[in-house]
């Protein structure tokens, strides 16, 4: 027990808005072991984005809630701490890193002004070993030249560059947990490798979890331990990696790991597809939403699958239509 | 068979050693103080019915090679034959009816779509444009555009902002097979899309592919996806093509560095098989400045980059249909020698 970090259980996180108050995330659970990387992978609009967000307590405000749940981390309840405390272990003890380093970085201070400043808010140190620390964190994470480059502003750096930056922003005090919200979207697949390889070695060696977001599977097959596959706000499918890989069970899981092309599925063959596309947060039903996606009708759209383990650490939203066997 | 006649038949496109360069202004007079080299002596073609795919990291300069083809932009050096004519310095309206025949799909359709226009009025233009049909016979053609791409009829009234990602990007795809053209140049069409989306979008490219024997230039920066839709795949790298061969031979038998690293990269969604990946330090570098030898070969820090100083690299034919350029920086000494022998 005492080798988890992160537990989150039955999440429930929603939205205000002028159609009431909508679940983007419907009773999510899942945790995250000590120096494990756990991805999340889904569409858009599953709720990848919006757990993370939870458990760091950014969601957009003022209509973002969380309504019911726990998030213990360390044995300590998330959704319970005041925004103080919340700011003293966000950055401190959770290095969140997000997809767009441009929006994270603000553009009118230099780097290392703004890499001095997560050690001058959380380590006390002085302006001055603030100053050393941010330039080692940037031999950290392999910056050509970082004495120069600590002067520079962001807009004058690279895309692969800034994200090495937002990195050593997240990695600065030694998190226990990082969540990386797709870090390497935005970059080409040469500079994505050069990331990737940097957040794996660096977690490796400062022993961290971390919370991988990401649409890709192929980073998720390189990365992760254990992946959690989410659709229409709830986990469908929580395996680790090599199951969810070999022996998918759930119809969405196969689908999305189905519908990519690999370089060696047959060229010029048609991909297999899924259907349709995800339905809008307020036209979600009750049931099963990946049957709804299929068209698929009666009760499996009324009642809500259950979320139980198959076998061990091998969890499916366990909807009669879309698991088969069960 | 079918291979053999691509390579036979009359080009439809024929791309001769073109040359795109934007100046740099700079100073207080904003005088021009050199120039970046997008695209830098490229050559190539695509024969009726055939898929070239285009990857690359972002500023190659695959994109500017696209725009430039529908003359977007013009080239300073260079031809661009299209179904026999030279249009690479055709005036726009000489141009405009061979516009029929080439068509664009850009990556965002939200962007490319005017949202003040409804679905009906963005698919009827280019039939107005061309002066096509009466209203009747539009509304008609519409329809079966909307139903072709997959798009419920009554789409036709409603705004692109009323559409998903994907919806909106057969939208783009109906507006560019309107009037029926040979070529269309698809730059990142599926990269804004979701896993699931992207692949249905992929298969209609295909279906229409078949079905109207239309060539495509497909760029991307997806390995994985331009592999699985094209017949020829052209590697660039800072403004130049570097390697240029059948798709299988590409990925099954690399030979440029550049391409072999590329490949590497692409992360394989096999938890159990473990890649040996080349890592390549930093980004590509600026074309303002680029090396003055071999461009790759500077980024991997190769001992032989001091000779290659003031060289240039053209392709050599290493074996029927694989081009490569003859950079000793980027090649196997085997390799290498081979190309240096067809000179």
């Amino acid at each position: 027990m005492s080798d988890i970090l992160l537990d989150v259980r039955k999440l429930i996180t929603a939205f205000d808005t002028d159609s009431g108050l909508l679940r983007a995330v419907d009773q999510v659970s899942f945790s995250v072991k000590k120096r494990q990387t756990v991805g999340i992978v889904g569409e858009s609009g599953c709720g990848k984005s919006v757990t993370a967000m939870s458990i760091v307590r950014l969601l957009p405000q003022p209509s973002g809630k969380i309504l019911e749940g726990e998030i213990l981390f360390k044995g300590n309840d998330l959704t319970k701490v005041d925004s103080k405390d919340m700011r003293r272990i966000r950055g401190n003890e959770i290095g969140v890193i997000f997809q767009e380093p441009m929006t994270a970085l603000n553009p009118s201070h230099r780097i290392g002004k703004q890499l001095s400043e997560c050690f001058l808010l959380h380590k006390n140190m002085s302006k001055k070993e603030a100053w050393q620390a941010s330039l080692e964190m940037l031999h950290l994470v392999r910056i050509p030249a970082p004495e120069i480059r600590m002067s520079d502003y962001p807009h004058q750096l690279s895309g692969g560059m800034r994200q090495r930056i937002v990195i050593a922003m997240a990695l600065a005090c030694r998190p226990d947990l990082i969540i990386a919200d797709e870090p390497t979207t935005a970059l080409d697949v040469t500079v994505q490798a050069q990331i990737l390889d940097l957040i794996k070695h660096q977690q490796e060696e400062l022993g961290m979890s971390m919370i991988l977001i990401t649409h890709d599977l192929g980073v998720i097959a390189e990365t992760c331990d254990e992946v959690v596959v989410m659709y229409g706000g709830r986990i469908v499918e929580r395996a680790p990696v090599k199951t969810i890989f070999e022996n998918p069970r759930h119809a969405y899981t196969k689908g999305l790991l189905h519908s990519m092309p690999h370089l060696d599925t047959p060229r010029k063959s048609m991909l297999p597809v899924i259907p349709g596309m995800v339905a809008s947060l307020n036209q979600f039903v009750h049931g099963c939403r990946f049957c709804q996606r299929m068209k698929r009708e009666g009760s499996v759209l009324r009642e809500r699958p259950l979320y139980k383990e198959i076998s061990p650490n091998h969890w499916v939203e366990a909807c009669p239509q879309c698991v088969e066997g069960i | 068979m079918r291979r053999r006649n691509l390579t036979t038949m009359q080009p439809l496109l024929s791309v001769n050693q073109l040359k795109i360069h934007f100046p740099v202004l700079g100073g207080v007079f904003k005088k021009r103080i050199g120039s970046v080299k997008a695209v830098d002596d490229v050559s190539f073609s695509i024969a009726p019915g055939e898929t070239l795919g285009l990857v690359g990291e972002s500023g190659c300069g695959k994109s500017t090679l696209g725009k430039a083809i529908v003359r977007l932009y013009e080239p300073n050096a260079g031809s661009i034959h299209f179904q026999g004519h030279d249009i690479s310095h055709a005036s726009q309206s000489s141009i405009r009816p061979l516009r029929r025949d080439m068509q664009m799909i850009f990556q965002d359709p939200s962007e490319s779509l005017n949202a003040r226009h409804s679905v009906r009025s963005i698919l009827e233009e280019p039939f107005i444009i061309h002066g096509i049909g009466n209203k009747e016979e539009r509304r008609i053609w519409v329809n079966q555009l909307l139903d072709r791409v997959g798009l419920p009829a009554n789409s036709a009234d409603k705004y692109s902002f009323e559409f998903s990602g994907g919806q909106r990007q057969r939208i783009g795809i109906a507006r560019a097979i309107a009037l029926k053209p040979k070529l269309i140049i698809c730059d990142e069409p599926v990269s804004a899309l979701d896993v699931s989306v992207q692949s249905q979008v992929l298969n209609l490219l295909l279906e229409l592919q078949q079905e109207m024997g239309l060539s495509y230039l497909f760029i991307a920066h997806d390995l994985a996806v331009v592999k699985h839709i094209s017949d020829r795949v052209a590697v660039m790298y800072l403004g130049k093509i570097v390697e240029l061969a059948d798709a299988d031979a590409i990925y099954q038998k690399p030979r440029h560095a550049y391409t072999k690293a590329l490949l590497s990269a692409i992360p394989e969604p096999k938890p159990s098989v473990k890649k040996t990946r080349i890592l390549l330090e930093g980004d590509v570098p600026s074309p303002i400045n680029p090396p003055a030898g071999s461009a790759f070969g500077h980024r991997i820090n190769h001992p032989l980059y001091e000779q290659t100083i003031g060289q240039t690299f053209p392709l050599r034919e290493i074996e029927p249909n694989h081009f490569v350029a003859a950079d000793p920086c980027c090649l196997s000494t085997e390799d290498y020698a081979k190309v240096s022998q067809t000179v």
